[in-house]
């Protein structure tokens, strides 16, 4: 995203509080021109863009997380307050400051104004949703209020794209240094708020009447009765969207790349590079793209939810729940939409801003039943378990021990956030605190660019590492060759790792077989299902049934049972792993994480093993 | 200072004195839906408070409680200009001075 070299861009940041509308702008000033990354050693995101100017210049611009003032209690604070003092690794000094306020709620808000403007650099004050402040018969003397702090004022509407040429304006011009002005005492907050409202009255600031809209909706949405029945309906259409929805764009994603895969094998003759392409490339790559749909159906949804202003109120209405387990209301999208895949999930725990809880629900988050499971819990349901109603006729037994499966991964995950929430993920004592913003209309474009944003970073990042364990594992499978043909699977590098662990997992009743499965498995739950196919010389998806005959030949019901709860407790994802490491800034978690789920899912399997003949 | 000498003193003119000396402590878990008090101070050390007092939460600021999840924990409360939601644990640190008498049961 380089505008060329030579062209000198100036850095400009963009802070203010959460909720002032910052990112609307932000997205306006850029548009596509953006681009998204974490800052060196923190897990605060960097979202950069670059504005053009009218001059045919551009400015490029930092878009910080919103921050209630610089005092660098919390990360996101640190950062803020290290870029804008050029102090952050990797981020240039900037040259000039936009600070966004909501004009809606400027007394408070201005109390941001004051560490900004004793930064001195050249600042221009955005006071943003002007028409909120028009319609609900706010109003404020712009020229006092610039005199006042001695920085030029703008009085936008982000969302409608009102006023903008003020900015624009600004940042194509000469940008002079804010006019020293008496400032309070930074760390004296009381007396901050003190010379913020009285820089208020003295530009004549009559704050907006309530949000009426707002407070008619939240007697509805936080209604004793309505309330919590309205947001178990919001949860189940989330659910529904993850697993109904998304499966016909799910099917249409595979019907793709089954037919591009097989355009490639027609056109090539039959050879190593083939076979590499085919079931390592696309294969590979295949197995994660298909879960693009149910991502992308899953942050539209969030997207929504957030952008409107409901998640607050759903995060308050499931906060005495969350809390019995340690954690708080706002871990519960994430928890839910792990459900469908632990990927975005992880990705959507951004919302939670207090990081021990936001870790403890990464780590939990992989226990939740995800939908990759399904494949491996249906063939191995289907071999062992006869499709019997139990409890008169009504409920099968296939189908209870699917939901005991699922209630299994529930109970490990609620275990586990009491263990991390009283021990190692203890939380300083910080008040909860949730700011419930007004309702409003999500805009297309802010749904659009976080959806585009969302599918580049998991494309890009899981993409990337399991493709490259996909075509490790298929060099494993191919090699070692004998007299010039590759080897049967059982001779092959990962045939002879299976037999090499199978001292190891026969306590658990797996053969090397299934020890080979395993192994793949590692990158992806469901390529077992494949790779059983292989080994036992059919092909998984046509052989369903001789599939079946196959593993009954192979495993006990107790080896049976035992690869369900193996399957149940065991991290394998590569792509989750890799987004836990991207999530928490290092190796540290995921490693834990991994060996945690690793012991537990081996002595649960070894118990259920002797439990059932 | 209480005269008891003797005459009956009715029960809310005694609350009501207690409530103007300051002497009794009312936090924020007092208030229910709709009703007003203001701010008298933080039970918690700066550092902990800060947050709590950049969203508004001020001594002398005026709070009025919202709507709550139900049970009533966390509720909402409606402080300088935005809504703010608390959990009881934290709403208990937060010591108030009534503005009406309380309900005498």
């Amino acid at each position: 995203m380089e505008l060329g070299r030579g062209i000198a861009l100036k850095t400009v940041v963009l802070v203010g509080p959460p909720n002032s509308g910052k990112t609307t702008l932000f997205n306006r000033l850029t548009g596509l021109r953006q681009k998204v990354a974490n800052f060196p050693g923190v897990t605060v995101e960097q979202h950069t863009g670059l504005a053009p100017l009218p001059d045919g210049r551009a400015a490029r611009i930092i878009d910080l997380p919103g921050i209630y003032s610089l005092s660098p209690r919390s990360e996101d604070e640190q950062v803020a307050y290290n870029v804008l003092t050029g102090a952050q690794e990797g981020t240039p000094k900037p040259e000039a400051v936009l600070l966004v306020l909501d004009s809606t709620n400027l007394a408070r808000h201005l109390m941001l104004a004051a560490p900004i403007l004793a930064l001195g650099l050249p600042t221009l004050i955005i006071l943003n949703m002007a028409d909120d402040l028009r319609n609900r018969g706010g109003k404020l003397d712009l020229a006092a209020l610039s005199a006042q702090l001695g920085a030029p004022v703008a009085l936008i509407n982000a969302r409608g794209g009102e006023g903008l040429e003020q900015v624009f304006d600004f940042l194509a011009g000469a940008m002079d240094k804010p006019q020293f002005r008496e400032l309070p005492i930074l760390n004296d907050v009381p007396k901050c708020r003190q010379w913020a409202g009285g820089v208020g009255s003295k530009a004549a600031y009559l704050p907006p009447a309530p949000p009426k809209w707002t407070r008619r909706l939240d007697s509805v949405f936080l209604h004793p009765v309505a309330g919590p029945l309205i947001f178990i309906l919001v949860v189940y259409q989330v659910f529904r969207a993850i697993f109904v929805v998304a499966a016909p764009l799910t099917d249409g994603v595979k019907y793709l790349f089954d037919l591009t895969g097989n355009w490639v094998a027609t056109a090539l003759p039959d050879t190593l590079l083939r076979s590499l392409l085919i079931k390592g490339v696309w294969q590979g790559v295949g197995s994660v793209v298909v879960f693009l749909p149910q991502v992308l159906m899953l942050f539209l949804f969030i997207g929504i939810l957030e952008d409107s202003g409901y998640l607050a109120r759903a995060a308050l209405i499931a906060d005495r729940t969350m809390a019995k387990v340690g954690l708080q209301g706002k871990s519960f999208i994430p928890l839910l939409s792990a459900y469908g895949c632990a990927v975005p999930a992880i990705l959507a725990t951004r919302t939670i801003e207090n990081k021990r809880d936001r870790y403890a629900t990464i780590l939990i988050a992989p226990f939740m039943t995800c939908s990759a499971r399904l494949p491996v819990y249906t063939l191995v349901i289907a071999a062992f378990i006869p499709a019997r109603p139990l409890l008169g006729s009504f409920l099968d037994a296939q189908v209870m021990a699917l939901i005991g499966l699922y209630v299994l991964g529930f109970l490990a995950a609620v275990v586990t956030a009491r263990i991390l929430k009283s021990s190692v993920l203890k939380s300083v004592r910080t008040p909860f605190l949730l700011e419930m913003p007004s309702y409003r209309w999500p805009t297309l474009q802010s749904l659009g660019l976080r959806l585009l944003d969302r599918a580049t970073v998991f494309l890009r990042r899981a993409g990337t590492v399991i493709l490259l364990v996909t075509v490790v594992l298929w060099v494993m499978e191919h090699l070692p060759y004998s007299n010039g043909r590759p080897p049967e699977i059982a001779g092959s590098l990962a045939g002879t790792i299976g037999r090499t662990i199978e001292p190891v997992i026969k306590p658990l009743g797996f053969n090397w077989k299934i020890g080979i499965g395993l192994l793949t498995s590692l990158a992806a739950r469901e390529t077992i299902v494949s790779t059983l196919g292989e080994i036992y010389g059919m092909d998984s998806e046509s052989n369903k049934l001789e599939l079946q005959n196959a593993l009954r030949h192979d495993l006990t019901p107790g080896g049976a049972f035992a690869l369900l709860v193996f399957f149940a407790f065991a991290m394998q994802c590569i792509s989750t792993i890799a987004v836990v490491r991207r999530e928490t800034g290092g190796w540290k978690w995921p490693a834990l994480q991994f060996a945690y789920m690793g012991v537990l899912a081996y002595v649960g399997a070894f118990v259920t093993a002797h439990l059932i003949h | 200072m209480l005269q008891l000498s003797g005459n009956k003193v009715p029960l809310d003119a005694v609350v009501t004195c207690l409530v103007e000396t300051g002497r009794v402590e009312f936090s924020l878990v007092d208030l229910r839906k709709g009703e007003a008090a203001v701010l008298d101070h933080i039970d918690l050390p700066f550092d902990e408070a800060r947050r709590l007092m950049e969203l508004g939460f001020l001594p002398g600021s005026r709070i009025t409680a919202g709507l709550s999840a139900p049970g009533g924990d966390p509720r909402v409360f409606q402080v300088d200009g935005s809504e703010i939601a608390l959990r009881r644990e934290t709403a208990k640190l937060l010591k108030v001075k009534l503005l009406k008498p309380p309900r005498v049961p």
